[in-house]
């Protein structure tokens, strides 16, 4: 039981933690998301209050 | 009492109502604790919390009752009253932590001039834990707290959720600190590093925690921006982490409900990889990714240019959640814990090298094309020297975690001084940066009282890290040396007395470059009062379109809101 479960944390959490890196590393870099990126970057300076009712 | 209650009627301020019914419960059973209490420590604490719980239910209720009409939590004004009283927090427990800290340096340096038997609770055992949790979560937590509150409402376009609970997460959490700080001094303690408290007030801290990271998670949830900016990732990433770490590591269970002992449920070397698992991801989730947070914010907001680049911080932000988890192991070389874990726990803090510098450099690059402002601005320049100190924090770091330059390092003085390049350097300054910065901005004020005390609080503390920093470095190596020296007969060389006695001089200049780093912090709250009172060169802003000096007004919807 306990070479079961830890094979299955061990290896599985492996490949899960790699993976999900691999995603986050391929959205930071894809290509098309450039421009949403440069959108995000200028958040902090284009503070002009709280958006109400829109 | 008829105005409060028409006030509650017309049905917006529910959470106050809820804030003083969840705070009444927690009264009712602070009195009972007190009544029944099995020990004096627990006695003192639970009226402490009396006086204090009861002291927020009672101003809050006289707030609320003197509202009449008005609507407090108006959804076209960000809550900035909130991030005010964090300003203050930060600045009152950061003089009072760093006072400490000066306190137990000089005990240090003469234990025979700061000795006093007939005060126990001066002892340096007490006052230690007092200094490292008044610094870290007084000092840094409220810094956390405002910034996070401040960063995450300008940066969703949207008002802090939740109502009356932001006023509940901040008060809560200095009943907390208030709590921690006297049971440390009556010695009340359950002896884990960075995690003395006792049960209750844990118990206290995971509810307060709950409800900051509800507030947070509520404001992210009704933002008016498509994109959640990468410094709330950094918060949140320091919320949920916190969260994790502070209940694993306080899994207690009391001697008495009415008393204030309690025993670890893990024992040995489980618990001991489990104190430094926390231990370490205090500094990686609370030292860190919190005040990477306000570099992401803070620093492009000031110099009024956007972040280096997008995409690496969001590869900093997961390669710095995915490996920071891991390196805790590194606390345990030579221990009783396998040697593959104290292998894993070294591999992972060599490899976190990479993120932490990622984070630097894109936090100093923010500057590229305005280097001038590090001349001209002491506040950028006091928030880049934290990136430097930062850097070389993060050098340091994965080289002690290895496991042969631990075997010289470890129990020295050298881990004191590392610790303090990043509290000091890193830490310190950056939130110093962010406390000048918020200043002006929540006072709608043109600038800071006096821009030459930026300079005087930024050289005087420089000096201060320093002189802390290499005595350290010093007195470190030359004790961990003077450990493993052996003689031609194969005897130790020295006796620990004559390592403690060879560091004297070092004890001088750390004392004095903690002195010198207090006065700093002393002069910078001169410095923020008097810029809140608009004083000096802190003239107020009368133009409305001049709101944030250091933002462009842009119209409204230059960006596609989310709704």
């Amino acid at each position: 039981m306990y070479e079961i479960l830890s094979s299955f944390a061990q290896t599985g959490g492996l490949i899960y933690f790699v993976l999900m890196f691999a995603g986050a590393l391929a959205y930071a870099l894809w290509p098309r998301n450039q421009e949403k990126f440069d959108a995000a970057a200028r958040l902090p300076l284009e503070d002009g209050g709280p958006h109400n009712g829109q | 009492m008829t105005e409060m209650i028409g006030s509650f009627r017309r049905g917006n301020n529910t959470s106050i109502i809820g804030v003083g019914a969840l705070t009444a419960v927690f009264l009712f059973f602070a009195l009972l604790m007190a009544a029944f209490a099995k020990d004096a420590g627990m006695e003192y604490q639970a009226l402490t919390f009396l006086v204090l719980g009861g002291a927020f239910l009672v101003g809050t209720a006289l707030w609320a009752g003197g509202l009449v009409d008005r609507d407090p939590f108006d959804e076209s004004e960000y809550e900035n009253t909130l991030v005010k009283f964090g300003v203050a927090a930060s600045m009152f427990w950061g003089i009072a932590g760093l006072l400490v800290g000066v306190v137990i340096a000089l005990q240090l340096t003469w234990p025979n001039l700061f000795y006093f038997p007939e005060l126990g609770w001066t002892n340096f055992g007490r006052l230690r834990p007092l200094h490292t949790s008044a610094v870290i979560f007084a000092f840094g937590g409220n810094v956390l707290l405002a910034t996070s509150f401040y960063v995450v409402q300008r940066t969703c376009r949207t008002r802090l959720a939740g109502g009356m609970w932001p006023w509940f997460v901040f008060w809560g959490y200095q009943i907390f600190i208030v709590l921690a700080a006297t049971g440390y001094l009556m010695g009340v303690t359950q002896s884990k590093e960075y995690a003395e408290p006792e049960w209750y007030v844990d118990l206290w801290l995971t509810l307060v925690w709950v409800v900051y990271l509800l507030v947070f998670l509520g404001t992210l949830w009704k933002r008016k921006e498509p994109h959640i900016y990468v410094a709330n990732w950094f918060y949140l990433s320091f919320i949920v982490t916190i969260a994790m770490l502070h209940i694993v590591n306080n899994l207690s269970i009391p001697v008495s409900l009415t008393g204030s002992k309690s025993v670890q449920v893990f024992a040995g070397v489980q618990d001991a990889m489990t104190q430094w698992w926390y231990g370490h991801n205090a500094v990686g989730f609370f030292l860190t990714t919190g005040f990477l947070a306000i570099m992401y914010y803070f620093i492009p907001k000031r110099v009024n240019r956007p972040v280096y680049s997008y995409r690496l911080s969001i590869v900093h932000f997961w390669s710095l959640i995915f490996i920071y988890i891991w390196a805790g192991p590194h606390h345990l070389h030579y221990t009783a814990l396998p040697q593959w874990a104290q292998t894993l726990g070294m591999t992972f803090s060599v490899m976190l090298w990479m993120p932490s510098w990622g984070g630097m450099i894109n936090g100093v690059m923010t500057l590229s094309g305005a280097w001038d402002k590090l001349r001209t601005d002491p506040v950028v320049r006091m928030m880049v020297v934290s990136l430097a100190f930062y850097g070389m924090s993060t050098f340091e770091g994965p080289l002690m975690s290895v496991r042969a330059v631990n075997s010289l390092s470890h129990y020295t003085e050298w881990g004191i001084g590392h610790v303090h390049s990043g509290a000091l350097g890193w830490v310190g300054y950056i939130s110093f940066g962010a406390l000048y910065c918020l200043v002006p901005w929540l006072y709608r004020k043109k600038g800071l009282f006096s821009k030459s005390l930026v300079e005087w609080h930024f050289w005087i503390s420089t000096i201060g890290i320093i002189f802390y920093m290499v005595s350290m470095w010093f007195a470190g190596i030359m004790e961990g040396l003077m450990w493993r020296a052996y003689n031609e007969y194969g005897f130790l060389e020295y006796s620990f007395v004559e390592t403690v006695e060879a560091k004297h001089i070092s004890y001088m200049i750390r004392a004095l470059g903690g002195t010198l780093y207090f006065a700093g912090a002393g002069i910078m709250a001169v410095n923020l009062i008097r810029t809140a009172l608009g004083h000096g060169e802190a003239k107020a802003l009368d133009d409305e379109a001049d709101r944030d000096p250091y933002a462009k007004p842009e119209p409204r919807g230059a960006l596609a809101p989310a709704e």
